[in-house]
């Protein structure tokens, strides 16, 4: 199958949404189709062979903050032309009511059209008061896919209509092997954290708590945390005695994230709620760390009621430290959830999820006809 | 007769100070009346420029992704009730990443009601400009006659509320681009 992807973000800037496509696009050309790539870029940035740059993106302001996106006639018309020169079976937009390219792409295209949600967007007034030039072009979605339950429940409210849940994928095999950090995890055992530190339902203040309890009875246990944030802020938090046992990282790349799973003895996930998903939690099992993670309803999900990783009452520092604690000193138990999580995860790797995707593109392609240039 | 030339004295200071007085407090508050006035032409710049805006959005003039970005930033613009500063700089950036896309005009040229859209989105802009200026000129001119000690011993000013200069980014051309930017908010193109 012919298959164009639209991203509506800078494909050079980080970010989630340009993460799953990426992923997506690799595990559907592994399945043998023939995939091609439409996103924000410099036209001499650095690009996959299966990207096409639109353009360099703007920053604007949308939603409450600054974001890089690609619009006006000009993005358009270079939509428009690899629309035409791609000749798709069909076309797959990612965050179709970001004023960006995916919508450009529904306005320009007729046939088999696929979209993809990824972000719950609270109900806001902003999106309904754009409500009637978003539906002219929204109409022509035949298929929609939704990330999380969250996502989905944002698409029924602004589009209406109902959506298939596909989870974001992992890519097992970047997080599968890995060497440790030099110096990790060490004699004393070392719990680790990733995520945003700012964020508060992530829930790193717990995880503090937790380590505070934790670090009176163990003299050599460490802490590691990887993300962005005020270092100097969080360290702050932690009473001075213990400062020297606290390492953060700051945010990491790729693959220093994969050796930051592989140096932990357990892998906390204290988040209070928020997280449709929890890629996090998912690399962490594609990592085989032993996982301890808040008790939300989509944890215990990914995680097999708590066979692939230990559950703790969500909020409570006492009970993560107990859990945790329990972890440490059972090295057998470890082993044994590190496995379960490592088969568990399975179900997300990408070629999994690829044919899930694939298969919601021959539901939709068959009554649609072909891709083509709409003006 | 010495108590006499003392007393009148006395009462001419007492009198002429009081007369001074009020003066200074009638002048005080023509400036306010002047600042309440300032005010009202902002607000109603402001929300003439959201209108536009989200008039221009829906006219279908613009793709789809321009529409909702301008949509998006006009709504939030018109509908924010105490920190209005920053959703209105928003809907500037809006208005000037829309604007500053390659040959803009040229590709709305032509096209019914264009014309004349833009030129009231321009002069909207143009007007936010003005009334801001003028506005802030009434906070600064207030402030300095509030600040004044017999003003400040005296509470010349009653309980009216110290007023706040309103600091927005409201230029439709980037500072960069033309050294005349803070005075002529119209694009040149």
């Amino acid at each position: 199958m012919k298959v164009g992807l639209v991203c509506p973000y800078s494909w050079d800037v980080p970010g989630g949404v340009q993460q799953h496509i990426r992923g997506l696009a690799e595990a559907l050309a592994d399945l043998g189709h023939e995939v091609s790539v439409i996103s924000p870029a410099d036209d001499d940035a650095a690009l996959p062979a299966y990207v096409v740059p639109a353009g360099r993106a703007v920053p604007v302001p949308y939603n409450g903050s600054v974001a890089r996106l690609a619009f006006g006639f000009l993005s358009a018309s270079r939509v428009r032309r690899w629309v035409k020169e791609g000749d798709f079976d069909v076309l797959h937009v990612h965050e179709p009511t970001a004023p960006s390219l995916s919508l450009l792409a529904c306005w320009v295209a007729d046939g088999p059209i696929v979209a993809t949600v990824h972000t719950a967007i609270p109900r806001s007034r902003a999106l309904h008061a754009a409500q009637p030039i978003l539906a002219s072009a929204l109409e022509k979605i035949s298929g929609r896919i939704a990330v999380s339950e969250a996502a989905r429940t944002t698409l029924v409210e602004h589009l209406g209509g109902d959506a298939v849940l596909i989870p974001n994928g992992v890519a097992v095999r970047q997080f599968e092997q890995a060497d440790p950090l030099p110096g990790w995890p060490g004699e004393g055992g070392t719990l680790g954290f990733l995520g945003r530190l700012d964020e508060p339902r992530k829930g790193l203040p717990v995880l503090l708590r937790a380590f505070e309890i934790m670090a009176a009875s163990r003299p050599g246990l460490r802490l590691l945390i990887a993300g962005r944030g005020d270092l100097p802020e969080i360290l702050a938090r932690v009473p001075e005695a213990l400062r020297p046992r606290v390492v953060l990282l700051g945010q990491v790349s790729d693959e220093d994230k994969a050796r930051v799973l592989h140096s932990v003895d357990v892998f906390c996930a204290p988040n209070l709620g928020g997280e449709s998903f929890g890629i996090v939690l998912a690399e962490a099992m594609a990592a085989g760390a032993p996982i301890v993670a808040s008790d939300l309803d989509a944890f215990r999900r990914v995680l097999r009621g708590g066979r692939a990783g230990e559950l703790f009452e969500t909020g409570s520092a006492e009970d993560l430290a107990a859990a945790a604690g329990r972890l440490l000193d059972e090295p057998a138990r470890r082993a044994r959830l590190s496995a379960a999580a490592a088969a568990a995860v399975r179900d997300y790797d990408w070629p999994v999820v690829a044919k899930d995707v694939v298969q919601v593109y021959e539901a939709v392609v068959p009554t649609a006809g072909r891709v083509a240039v709409a003006l | 007769m010495n108590t006499v030339i003392v007393l009148v004295i006395g009462i001419a200071v007492i009198a002429f100070f009081g007369v001074y007085v009020s003066w200074r407090a009638g002048r005080l508050d023509r400036l306010h009346a002047r600042l309440e006035t300032a005010r009202a032409a902002l607000d109603a710049a402001l929300v003439r420029r959201s209108s536009v805006a989200l008039e221009f959005a829906s006219s279908g003039l613009l793709d789809p992704a321009t529409s909702v970005l301008l949509a998006g930033a006009a709504h939030d613009a018109r509908s924010a009730q105490d920190s209005r500063e920053l959703p209105e700089s928003d809907l500037t950036r809006a208005l000037r990443a829309a604007f500053g896309q390659p040959d803009f005009r040229a590709l709305l040229a032509g096209q019914e009601g264009a014309e004349e859209l833009l030129a009231e989105l321009e002069g909207a802009a143009h007007q936010v400009f003005l009334a801001r200026k003028f506005y802030n000129g009434a906070v600064a001119a207030t402030r300095a006659a509030r600040s004044r000690w017999l003003a400040r011993v005296l509470r010349l000013a009653g309980n009216a509320e110290l007023p706040e200069f309103f600091e927005i980014d409201d230029s439709l051309v980037s500072a960069g681009e033309n050294g005349q930017a803070a005075d002529m908010p119209h694009l040149t193109g």
